[in-house]
């Protein structure tokens, strides 16, 4: 058996913090424009069909407001809009940048290019240094960005004193963009008005006068030809939806019925429970902050017994105090639906990095042997549609099903039509008992109809020693054996519902691309730009079990590819264990950051 | 109610004979029946031990699960059918040890449920260890020089958070212990009983004759809602107080706090109606 992970097999991305922004896209972007000022002014550029746009600062600067000010307002107006953040693991100062795609055609990966670059303080554009190219535009006081190529001079910080002081900086900026863009201002205001409606009349006040400077200074950029950004507008994004990976994930978990959940934060997964909390009393959830990980899982599991439909989120470090629970679901044949969004580790890691390192780690938790799930989103709708799937999967199996996520995935945004919501059933798997009820009579699949204390005349008994069909603890081992094989009997329907992966390109590929998870878009986007016939994409929305169309699919390509964001081909790994086939090469990136789209055009054309 | 609703048949008690635990599950099942709650609608979430086997010898709902972890599936169980009488039970390694952050956490919460720890000083099914209410100097395989710490306080703990009902109890006494546990069931809010209860294998320390001569009965002079006081009597050298110690009186329970049976009732696995219409007031809210 040879499976590829000697350095020479495998490509390793993002040794340095960024790269440098190499593969420009020559289809949407143009350099120096001909307008007549350009001798005049170097900063002078048009940027055509898309926009890639940085801001950064310290943490507390309001770089929050701007990404969200400006997705709103350009989705609103009619732009293809994403959004992706990185930053430290801190309340106030360090570096932290968030990238806004803005495009005529859908988009959702992250670009190392940057057209645009908005610092907020001079400090923080250092940790942007090496994407900084002779293109890039930085919006920003001439004198303290001399050592720029291109410069568009705005005094911000004179121009945020000017409304009532330096905290202004931000909405100054988000209205030279909306200008740029050429959004109505009415949009603007709008929204200005509505992200400070909680705030005093005069903030709100200040913050309309920023952004009208911030409008006229853009709105002069564009006519008088200094920095023009022309994207076409399709009509259709303004009435789609804003979201990023947690609320995909959330309002998936609120379809599926969601109405328990006992967690206890962990960057990056947070952001579900907020919202389940933000949401509790018009769903009637039960949200609850627990002490720690070992309380919320196995009051997950108290809960699904009771007949309640309950799920955890957390991370890595927090699902490892969850594993012996796991089990706990395995042994008592409880559902559980378990999101886990991945960071780097070991330990804790990068706590606000992002990874794809913890596959064998949710494929392997729990002592002893049993079935179990994972489903990992790569779109939106994915974290919508599979979180709603999850809770059907472990009612009707009665096992953990697990939502693999990331902090790429969970914490960027971009704009999807709606979904539809006609499509979503919850199958109630609950029945009521009668006297003769037994919680694990043994079944043909393997299943046992589950009944909850207090509905029907039965009893209902689980326990995590090894029981007989009764649920009372048991140390007959020829039951034992019969017990085992029940529970595993499970997996051959388990199979049955196994989600297909997609491919994306020619079902006549040469060379196959397997990835899993958030990468799918990254992947999608480069594979449309390189239009490279001979290699498609095999994306796993469903990484364990594999649905069994997958070593055919394997074996129809002279070779096969893996990209994930790891050290160790964790998938690639499980993909030789369950199929067989030798993974050729690797592409991995374990830096903290996802791939950029440029890294993976440069790795799909270096396939041969 | 017939207390033989509360009996299984063909079980194989796995207790050693003279232990403590048959005269805990007795008393139980007398307090049960007397008042009259019936095995469909009770639910006993144990952990693992000796004492946390109890409730695969009485008929009722069994959640049986991990070492130290009784009291948060208790607590979710409560809280998703309030129509449930739930009792979490273990012995005192269980709860105070391996689940002691549970414990803590629990009392704040105050679900409605009865947390009932058989406490005899000792491990017994990991054969003979101290556990975390040893006396000091309790000599075992492992603490070989006699236990070098002080004990756990559980009363003196549950008290210090403000728990809404706290009891002592002694597995001799059975018409005492039987009322304590009848007032624990019936009280609404988290109920501690701590029972101490002799290990006849693996305690030759403390015997049923140790605990009869170093406890003694609260009388009437004990105002037990009177925080201060039942503090004192939790600290006390000497002989220990059994009875009612504290009650704390109009605590909010977990399952009021979370508010979903404001404007119904009913126990949360007969709501499994469609969200759509309000899942899509909600998605409409992203379009803006």
């Amino acid at each position: 058996m040879k499976i590829a992970c000697s350095p020479g097999q495998a490509n390793v991305i993002g040794s340095c913090l960024h790269r440098c922004g190499t593969s420009r896209n020559a289809e949407t972007n143009e350099g120096d424009s001909g307008n007549g000022q350009d001798s005049m002014n170097r900063a002078a550029r048009t940027i055509k069909g898309e926009v890639s746009i940085a801001v950064c600062g310290e943490a507390g600067q309001g770089i929050k407001i701007v990404e969200h000010l400006l997705t709103k307002v350009l989705k609103r107006a009619g732009y293809n809009v994403f959004a992706t953040k990185e930053y430290m693991s801190r309340i106030r100062g360090g570096s932290n940048s968030t990238e806004i795609r803005v495009s005529s055609n859908r988009v959702a990966a992250f670009v190392d290019r940057i057209d645009v670059l908005i610092p907020i303080n001079r400090a923080t554009i250092e940790r942007l240094r090496n994407r900084i190219t002779d293109q890039t535009v930085v919006l920003g006081e001439k004198d303290t960005y001399s050592d720029v190529s291109r410069v568009v001079d705005i005094p911000f910080g004179k121009l945020a004193q000017d409304v009532g002081g330096e905290v202004y900086a931000n909405t100054v900026a988000a209205g030279v963009v909306t200008a740029l863009l050429d959004v109505e201002k009415g949009i603007l205001d709008s929204y200005v008005r509505q992200l400070f409606s909680g705030k005093e009349e005069d903030v709100i006040k200040r913050n309309l006068a920023a952004a009208a400077k911030g409008w006229e200074i853009g709105g002069h950029l564009r006519t008088s030809g200094e920095l023009v950004v022309e994207i076409e507008r399709s009509g259709t994004p303004s009435d789609e939806l804003l979201l990023n990976g947690a609320e995909a994930v959330s309002m998936g978990a609120i379809a599926g019925g969601c109405n328990f959940i006992f967690s206890y934060p962990m960057s990056p997964s947070t952001g579900v429970l907020t919202f389940l909390a933000q949401h509790h009393s018009e769903f009637g959830i039960i949200v609850e902050q627990a002490e720690d990980e070992i309380c919320a899982i196995n009051a997950g599991l108290g809960a699904w017994y009771a007949g309640a439909r309950g799920m955890v989120t957390t991370s890595g470090g927090g699902f490892a105090l969850m594993t012996e629970a796991v089990s706990l679901a395995g042994m008592t044949e409880t559902p559980i639906v378990i999101h886990v969004a991945q960071r780097p580790g070991p330990a804790t890691g990068l706590p606000t990095r992002t990874a794809q390192e913890d596959l064998n780690h949710v494929l392997y938790a729990g002592h002893g042997e049993f079935p179990r799930i994972i489903l990992s989103p790569g779109t939106l709708e994915d974290g919508f549609y599979l979180t709603h799937k999850a809770f059907n999967l472990a009612d009707e199996f009665q096992i953990p099903v697990f939502i693999l996520t990331d902090q790429f995935y969970i914490d960027s945004y971009y704009n999807i039509p709606a979904p539809d919501l006609s499509l979503l059933l919850n199958n109630a798997c609950i029945v009521e008992t009668t006297e003769a009820y037994r919680r694990y009579e043994f079944s043909e699949d393997g299943i046992s109809p589950r009944g909850v204390p207090g509905y029907g005349k039965g009893i209902v008994s689980v326990d995590s020693d090894e029981h007989d069909e009764a649920g009372h603890i048991t140390e007959d081992l020829s039951l034992r054996t019969r017990m085992v094989n029940k529970r595993l009997k499970k997996l051959e329907l388990i199979k049955q519902a196994v989600i297909a992966p997609e491919l994306v390109g020619s079902d006549r590929y040469e060379i196959l691309v397997l990835a899993w998870g958030s990468t799918r878009n990254v992947i999608c986007e480069a594979l449309s730009d390189i239009a490279r016939k001979d290699v498609s994409l095999l994306h796993f929305k469903q990484v364990y079990p594999l649905h069994g169309s997958v070593a055919e699919k394997l074996r129809k390509a002279s070779k096969v590819v893996v990209i994930e964001n790891n050290a160790t081909g964790q998938f690639a790994n499980l993909i030789k264990l369950e199929t067989g086939v030798d993974v050729s090469k690797k592409v991995l990136k374990y830096n903290g950051l996802p791939f950029s789209k440029e890294e993976i055009v440069e790795a799909l054309l270096d396939l041969r | 109610m017939d207390r033989k609703a509360l009996e299984l048949e063909d079980i194989d008690i796995a207790w050693c004979p003279g232990c403590g635990n048959f005269s805990i599950r007795n008393i139980l099942m007398t307090a049960l029946a007397e008042l009259d709650v019936s095995p469909e609608k009770l639910v006993i979430a144990s952990g693992i031990g000796q004492a946390a086997k109890l409730p695969h010898y009485i008929r009722t709902n069994v959640f049986d699960g991990l070492h130290g972890r009784a009291l948060p599936p208790a607590t979710a169980i409560k809280a998703v059918n309030p129509e449930l009488t739930v009792i979490a039970e273990s012995g005192e390694g269980d709860m105070y040890g391996e689940g002691g952050n549970h414990f803590i956490h629990a009392i704040r919460r105050n679900p409605d449920i009865t947390n009932i720890v058989h406490d005899n000083m000792v491990y017994g099914l990991t054969k003979g260890q101290a556990s975390p209410t040893s006396r000091r100097g309790f000599k075992t395989p492992v603490q070989v020089d006699g236990t070098q710490h002080d004990p756990f306080n559980p009363i003196a703990v549950a008290i210090s958070l403000g728990a809404s009902f706290v009891a002592r109890a002694f597995a001799g006494d059975v018409d005492q212990t039987k009322e304590l546990l009848k007032k624990a069931i019936s009280h609404r809010g988290y109920a501690l009983v701590d029972i101490f209860q002799p290990c006849v294998t693996f305690n030759r320390d403390n015997t049923y004759q140790w605990f009869k001569e170093n406890t003694y009965y609260l009388d009437d002079t004990h105002d037990p809602l009177d925080r201060i006081a039942a503090f004192q009597k939790a600290i006390e050298r000497g002989k220990m107080a059994l009875g009612v110690v504290y009650v704390n009186r109009g605590k909010k329970t977990f399952e009021e706090k979370t508010g979903v049976y404001e404007a119904d009732a009913r126990p949360l696995f007969m709501r499994i109606e469609s969200r759509t219409e309000k899942l899509r007031e909600l998605i409409e809210s992203y379009r803006n």
